[in-house]
């Protein structure tokens, strides 16, 4: 017969007043870890259901009511849907579990209810990091633990409540204890080849170069002071005016947009080259496959491949900060040879657009004839001397852009200078390409790295030259060389709280020392850096078996380093053996060394023949000794402190014979 | 199916030692040590380690270093929280058992003395007969943990095991051990509900009411072995429960001199009963007596002392 006593459900403990709090506390702090990327009214009607929550169980007690919890979880998942467009995913998967972890809360009311809130608040605060891998973010994450941690501490019973803060002690330092064993777990733990199943990441909106640009729309890069990647050189760092980082070419005009053409002129374009420079670069996700790399880039690095105008293309999207080395040539000759598909491609026009320009640059072809470095000069000299001014923010441009900025506004930043410019030489007759990427950097020399912010975004020209091949040229150094510099921000003149000086730029350019630790230890620690990690100890083969022994083994080494913390007691003091000993010593100054076989009765007595002038004392030390000794289960504390007081007041006086 | 499972788990501790030597009684003080704890994960442990597990695939999949890092940090938390769990056990003493009173049937209150030693044990469990007792210890403190035992018969009851466990800190893991003390409790036999009041030689009925005074003094709630007369019916009918008229005592009161050759028509139980009965009315109503036993001979006395080493006697009765 089947007993249905199995099934019989204990009678739930209540929760405590202070352990709910603490939960309260949790999903708050995994609501603010999730708070950047969810919509700020979400968030808001979370935190201020949570709030209502504990006033309601606070003043009022009980769970919510069932009418209430219902149209609760069809209003979640209806503002996800509503939202997001769907339930999958991660971000509105996040959404939802956020949201079911706050509702969790409405029917909290046993002990096992706050465990599986508070498990579940663990793995919340792990998906808030599939979209922030930053150390901060990880900290703060990892600070998350904390009182989720309390919260199941406080779940014990007979724990005396202490204060808020004081609970979260002991969360820390068991956390502080295996912080050493996560670390070996991290080193060692296998990773996955491939992924098991999809990649998590669809496109993100990521601030950072796009593959198009049109002149005119805002370029909010500007002003953005992010990272967009740390480089190291192994020699000297080029000087500051040879730092062009080339991401993205672009041949394709429209009259109002420049564009990447795909698929043409599949061959990477012939190169010669004379001096190499070996660096390497960890570049910030950015959510687009191109790798920026300084000049031409000689060798792809693994997993990325040349695209048709020798930019360095990843095969996927960057959606994690990775970490590449590459060798490119600063003295080189790109395609010098250009065939007759590339020369139309690097003077196609769109038609019936910017009249005056073509026409100006129909002027000076007809005034310089055949000597393409004068053209380039003359569109130099009109950048330098016609007027012109840098500005981050210029008037906005109408259906012919260039000729708008050319002979209407006048001012601009890299983008009107490098179109304009672009649309001029190929108008006449030279083969023109924009390129866009970064230009300068910050020289960390604390760190001895090169910190590219997408401030530094930058954008220029390339023309073909007969038996110079591409050859970069940058108008916008032209108006304002110091762009090259300085940067964009100090070339605009734009007076900002991070002005380039004083103890803020050393502080953040420390930071940034930490977080490119973060970067390339933590984030960027991939099979292959796993790989090097075990080479110097002999390891050449890491594959996952031998990593799995490995962990194995510290696992074993790490559980025998607890259990003997675990097992280790102190040895009981013995007070009275030690009193002993002390008189045993003294004694022994005056040639009365207590031997092995003898006992306490014996030695005393012939300390006392020894020294027939302490008889009396000897022999009351030895009757409390001895009383001390076997008259009780334990003699009490303080008659064993008067026996090592006496015991240190007796000064054995030798005898003079 | 349950039976089954018993049925396994006697076979199992036959075939273990380990499982079985501290099932034996052992003398006090009984100390907890690594070869007598045990630690299995809870079923939330259990849960929290699937938990664990698909965050770490999850972290995996998707390359996610810092996810993995906190994955991480969370499963050596938990492993951690496994050696704390043992700790917590590790090294506690049960020192004495302080044992109260009870007569057969009801339960009868323990009190264990345990000691910690050097450290803090947190959350400690103490089970007994399905009853659960927690409690906690600072470090060189003791403290006492009641615990009730049910008892069924008279005499000398041996203490059943006591189960030790703890699931602190995380309640990941379940740590436990069995204390199974050498000690017996003397269990009091339970009075008659009803009967006769005690014959005392050379007195005549007449001459004990006479004694017993005439004026109410008071009323109170009703106890066995009351006489009907006394009950106070109509005040009574007022209240839920019987109430009785408690007559003043007489000045000099009658000693009650209780003999177990006195009751040669009942047999040995339903002797004890009685006697036990009549020495509960002794002490309520604060009277001298003294208890002759075939073994035991108590002389007069009254107070509480006297009433226990009474009722010890009886219960000791072969």
């Amino acid at each position: 017969m089947i007993t249905f006593s199995l099934f019989h459900r204990k009678p739930r403990p209540p929760l405590g007043a202070r352990a709910f709090d603490l939960l309260c506390l949790t999903v708050l702090v995994v609501l603010t870890a999730h708070t950047p990327h969810l919509p700020v009214w979400f968030s808001g009607a979370l935190v201020l259901v949570l709030g209502l929550r504990w006033w309601q169980r606070r003043k009022l007690g009980g769970r919510a009511p069932l009418y209430l919890k219902l149209p609760l979880i069809a209003l979640l998942s209806a503002a996800v849907i509503f939202h997001y467009g769907t339930l999958f995913g991660r971000e509105p998967g996040a959404a939802l579990a956020v949201g079911l972890l706050v509702l969790k809360l409405l029917e909290t009311e046993a002990t096992r209810d706050a465990r599986v809130g508070a498990a579940f608040a663990c793995f919340a605060l792990m998906t808030a990091l599939l979209f922030d891998q930053g150390m901060l973010a990880t900290l703060l994450v990892a600070l998350g633990l904390l009182p989720a941690l309390a919260t199941l501490r406080a779940l014990e019973p007979a724990h005396g409540t202490a204060s808020l803060p004081r609970e979260l002690l002991p969360a820390l330092g068991l956390l502080g204890v295996s912080l050493p064993l996560a670390l070996l777990a991290f080193l060692l733990l296998p990773r996955l080849s491939s992924p098991l199943w999809g990649a998590p990441n669809p496109p993100q909106a990521r601030t950072g170069l796009s593959d198009d640009m049109a002149p005119g729309d805002s370029f909010d890069l500007l002003t953005d002071d992010r990272p967009a990647m740390r480089v190291s050189f192994s020699g000297a760092p080029p000087a500051t005016s040879r730092r062009y980082f080339r991401a993205y070419v672009m041949s394709s005009f429209d009259g109002r947009r420049w564009s990447q053409l795909a698929g043409l002129d599949p061959q990477a374009p012939a190169i010669e080259h004379a001096e190499t420079i070996d660096y390497t670069i960890s570049l910030e996700a950015s959510g687009q496959r191109v790798l920026p790399a300084l000049d031409v880039p000689i060798e792809a690095p693994a997993h990325a491949l040349f695209g048709p105008d020798r930019e360095l293309l990843a095969d996927r999207p960057i959606n994690d900060s990775l970490t590449y080395s590459v060798r490119s040539a600063l003295n080189y000759r790109l395609q010098p040879q250009l065939s007759e598909a590339g020369r139309r491609l690097g003077l196609q026009l769109p038609r019936d657009f910017n009249p005056q320009a073509l026409a100006l640059a129909a002027r000076w072809r007809a005034r310089y004839g055949a000597n393409d470095a004068a053209v380039i000069k003359a569109a130099l000299n009109l950048f330098h001397d016609g007027g012109f001014s840098y500005t981050l923010s210029p008037a906005p441009l109408g259906r012919n852009s260039v000729d708008d900025f050319l002979f209407a506004t006048h001012e601009g930043f890299c983008q009107h200078y490098a179109s304009a410019f672009t649309v001029l030489m190929r108008a006449a007759g030279i083969p023109a390409r924009v390129v866009t990427g970064y230009q300068g950097g910050y020289w960390n020399a604390l760190g001895n790295y090169l910190l590219v912010r997408q401030s530094d975004a930058h954008a220029w020209s390339e023309v073909w030259l007969p038996e110079r091949g591409w050859t970069r040229v940058d108008p916008t150094a032209a108006v304002r060389p110091e762009r090259v510099s300085l940067g964009a921000a100090g070339a605009s003149g734009a007076a900002s709280a991070w002005s380039p000086n004083g103890w803020w730029l050393d502080l953040r350019n420390r930071w940034d020392i930490v977080n490119r630790w973060w970067n390339q230890g933590v984030i960027g620690f991939d099979a292959l850096r796993q790989h090097g990690l075990l080479t110097p100890f002999g390891l050449r083969d890491t594959d996952p078996g031998t990593l799995g022994l490995l962990l194995a083994i510290v696992g074993t080494l790490f559980a025998a380093i607890g259990l003997v913390w675990a097992l280790w007691t102190r040895p009981p003091a013995d007070p009275l053996r030690a009193a002993m000993q002390s008189l045993e010593r003294r004694l022994a100054a005056v040639d009365v060394a207590r031997r092995h076989s003898e006992g306490p009765q014996h030695f005393f007595s012939r300390a006392a023949r020894a020294l027939p002038a302490q008889r009396v004392e000897l022999g009351r030390l030895m009757r409390t000794y001895l009383e001390l000794r076997y008259a009780y289960d334990e003699p009490p504390a303080i008659l064993v402190k008067n026996f090592r007081r006496a015991v240190q007041d007796f000064r054995p006086r030798r005898m003079v014979k | 199916m349950l039976a089954a499972l018993r049925r396994f788990q006697a076979g199992a501790e036959r075939r273990l030692p380990a499982l079985t030597r501290y099932k034996r009684p052992e003398n006090l003080p009984i100390a907890l040590h690594r070869r007598r704890i045990y630690i299995v994960p809870t079923a939330f442990g259990a849960g929290f380690t699937a938990l664990l597990f698909i965050m770490l695939i999850g972290a995996l999949n998707y390359a996610n270093n810092a996810a993995l890092l906190l994955t991480c940090l969370l499963g050596a938390a938990s492993s951690a929280s496994m050696l704390i769990a043992f700790r917590s056990l590790n090294g506690l003493r049960l020192i004495s058992i302080q044992q109260g009173h009870a007569i057969a049937g009801e339960a009868l209150a323990l009190q264990l003395v345990f000691e910690g030693g050097e450290r803090a044990h947190a959350s400690v469990h103490a089970d007994l007969d399905g009853h659960t007792e927690a409690f906690s210890l600072a470090p060189r403190e003791q403290t006492l943990v009641a615990l009730h035992v049910p008892t069924l018969q008279r005499g000398w009851q041996p203490l059943p095991r006591i189960k030790l466990w703890s699931n602190w800190p995380l309640g990941l893991f379940h740590a436990w051990s069995w204390i199974h003390p050498d000690q017996a409790v003397l269990v009091w036999p339970q009075p008659e509900t009803g009967g006769p009041p005690p014959v005392l030689p050379g007195e005549d009925g007449q001459r004990q009411r006479l004694h017993h005074g005439e004026d109410v003094a008071a009323l109170r709630d009703y106890r066995a072995g009351d006489p009907q007369r006394h009950i106070a019916w109509k005040v009574s009918a007022r209240h839920s429960n019987l109430l009785v008229k408690d007559f003043e005592q007489p000045e000099s009161r009658q000693e009650w001199r209780l003999d177990w050759r006195h009751l040669p028509q009942l047999s040995p139980e339903a002797r004890i009963s009685r006697l036990a009965r009549w020495l509960g009315e002794a002490d309520a109503l604060g009277r001298t007596s003294s208890l002759w036993l075939p073994d035991e001979e108590i002389p007069l006395g009254h107070g509480h002392n006297h009433y226990a080493r009474c009722m010890n006697a009886l219960a000791r009765m072969p």
